[in-house]
């Protein structure tokens, strides 16, 4: 399929080139959005590979709600630019050799891999064809897969309620809302009738 | 490539254009409605004065808003200032390439399609940030983090409606969706009923993700100018309009494709099922379309932190214990879709 084809090479170019401007953009805001491009390029990619939903939750997950909050924050920085290059050179050694270690590290599992011989043969019979591979991604993941599924919800779980007590403060003298009370208030509590005598007053 | 296949593609690009295109024009309609609705709840007569009816009051002011001058302020960042309308109109009309609006007839009949609409409407927020970012002004800047606050909060809770829909029909496909709603009860069997304090949740929730009256926090006139589109004028101004309609149009497909059983008639014997099924469809989507007109011409609008509250606090946890709930009912009793 020249079309299959075409679209790979658009998604690609498109996904490195947009990567190549997160490092290379002058503006954070500028860099948070060709991150987003980039996302949504690999997720056209997944497309290619008939991984849909793979595609999709990388879409909702990464694009529809980290990279909003990511963005959110950037924005909201006060960064800058001309500080922020002052130490350029200075640092460029250090962040060199780290660049360095980490590529001769993807080298070394890179080119060390290979494949379980169990997977052998379900890349040769991917799917069944009347499967989604929703449905099969559940299939292995809720099964074979269960323990290592709950372990990363409870691991999720217990960063949300370590962030949750690291901002929570309890103020005092804060005016709050309580809808219950207010709910529970009825005519009683809340009118009183008086019948005011003429020229007395209360 | 085979010529067979090229065809196909043209012929898809051909349909995809005429789809779109429709869909415009019924948004056009829809805007017309909105104000003839909003004007009838308090007692005016709205437009009636271009064309029958003012019928074409809506391709009056585009054409007024296309021959404007765009006016950038000189302290706005160019691009992104640009492109922020042009994310929200595309995003929203992309969002119909998969809604069937009959038995096959959809653009593109995804298996993922529920997934493909949720990952849409969750990108809208983009456009809005954008614009509010790149407007380098106050109100605009503020309405964006308002908007993003609110759009991630009542995601959460329109992905829990889905998933009950989801466990109901067995299948992530729309057009499965609606088939596994079609019973001999009709609209009894449609999942409005069993679930309906999900299609409500989801209706309220679908007002927060639109942007819609009474959460329309956004564009709050008294407090924030126009929101985000403070700064907009001409046509970047008219693709944030009609972005912002085309997704509540969507919004009211998605839900009568979810809990009304898309193009199904309602009475299920002949006369009614004579009808063809994009007639029912139309009605369905008008008929919630009327209902979020309804909601804009009497309910107040909501405080932010109320907004808030009602998202995490009310709708988040109905929500979790539904789902639960629905699964549970649907293992024990066996009438859980198979999934395949």
């Amino acid at each position: 399929m020249v079309a299959t084809v075409f679209l790979f090479y658009v998604f690609s170019i498109v996904a490195i080139a947009s990567a190549f401007m997160v490092i290379a953009a002058r503006n954070p805001v500028h860099s948070v959005l060709f991150l987003i491009l980039a996302f949504v390029n690999a997720a056209g990619l997944f497309m290619l590979l008939g991984a849909e939903f793979l595609a999709m939750i990388l879409v909702v997950v990464y694009v529809g709600a980290v990279a909003v909050l990511f963005l959110f924050v950037v924005m909201m920085l006060d960064v800058d630019f001309t500080v922020l290059r002052q130490g350029f050179l200075q640092y460029l050694p250090l962040g060199a050799t780290i660049g360095a270690i980490v590529l001769i590290e993807l080298v070394f599992v890179l080119g060390g891999w290979t494949l379980q011989p169990a997977t052998v043969t379900m890349r040769a019979a991917p799917l069944a064809p009347n499967v989604t591979n929703t449905a099969a991604l559940g299939r292995i993941l809720y099964t074979q897969y269960v323990y290592f599924f709950q372990a990363a919800g409870f691991i999720l779980l217990t960063a949300m309620i370590g962030s949750i007590v690291l901002t929570l403060r309890s103020r005092r003298g804060v005016k709050r809302q309580s809808i219950d009370a207010q709910n529970l208030r009825d005519r009683k509590v809340a009118v009183q009738l008086r019948k005011v005598p003429s020229r007395a007053g209360l | 490539m085979t010529d067979g296949s090229a065809v196909s593609l043209w012929l898809k690009l051909l349909e995809s254009v005429v789809f779109a295109a429709l869909v415009l024009i019924y948004v056009a309609y829809i805007l017309y409605a909105d104000r003839k609705i909003w004007a009838a709840v308090q007692l005016r007569r709205g437009p009636n004065v271009v064309g029958p009816w003012g019928l074409l009051q809506s391709f009056a002011d585009f054409a007024k808003f296309a021959l404007k001058e765009p006016i950038i302020p000189a302290g706005a960042n160019k691009g992104v200032f640009l492109l922020a309308p042009v994310v929200t109109g595309t995003l929203a009309i992309s969002a119909f390439a998969v809604i069937p609006v009959n038995w096959g007839w959809a653009i593109a009949d995804l298996n993922v399609g529920v997934l493909y609409l949720f990952a849409v409407s969750s990108l809208g927020v983009y456009g809005v940030i954008m614009a509010g970012w790149a407007s380098n002004s106050k109100y605009p800047f503020l309405s964006a983090l308002r908007s993003a606050a609110q759009m991630v909060s009542y995601e959460v809770s329109i992905g829990f409606v889905l998933v009950t829909v989801l466990l109901c029909a067995g299948s992530l496909n729309l057009t499965d969706i609606v088939m596994a709603q079609n019973s001999s009860l009709g609209i009894l069997g449609w999942y409005w009923l069993p679930l309906l304090p999900m299609f409500v949740i989801f209706f309220i929730s679908a007002l927060a993700e639109t942007n819609r009256s009474p959460f329309d926090l956004v564009e709050a006139e008294s407090e924030l100018v126009a929101g985000f589109m403070t700064e907009y004028s001409a046509t970047p101004y008219v693709l944030f309009m009609l972005g912002e309609y085309v997704a509540i149009v969507s919004m009211c497909a998605i839900m009568s494709i979810m809990f009304l059983g898309g193009w199904l008639s309602p009475i299920p014997f002949a006369p009614f099922t004579w009808v063809p099924g994009v007639i029912w469809f139309l009605l369905k989507t008008s008929f919630m379309f009327f209902l979020i007109a309804m909601v804009k011409a009497f309910v107040p609008r909501y405080r932010y932190d109320q907004l808030m509250r009602l998202g995490w606090k009310v709708f988040l946890p109905i929500s979790l214990v539904y789902v639960v709930l629905v699964a549970a009912f649907l293992e024990i009793t066996g009438m859980g879709g198979q999934f395949h």
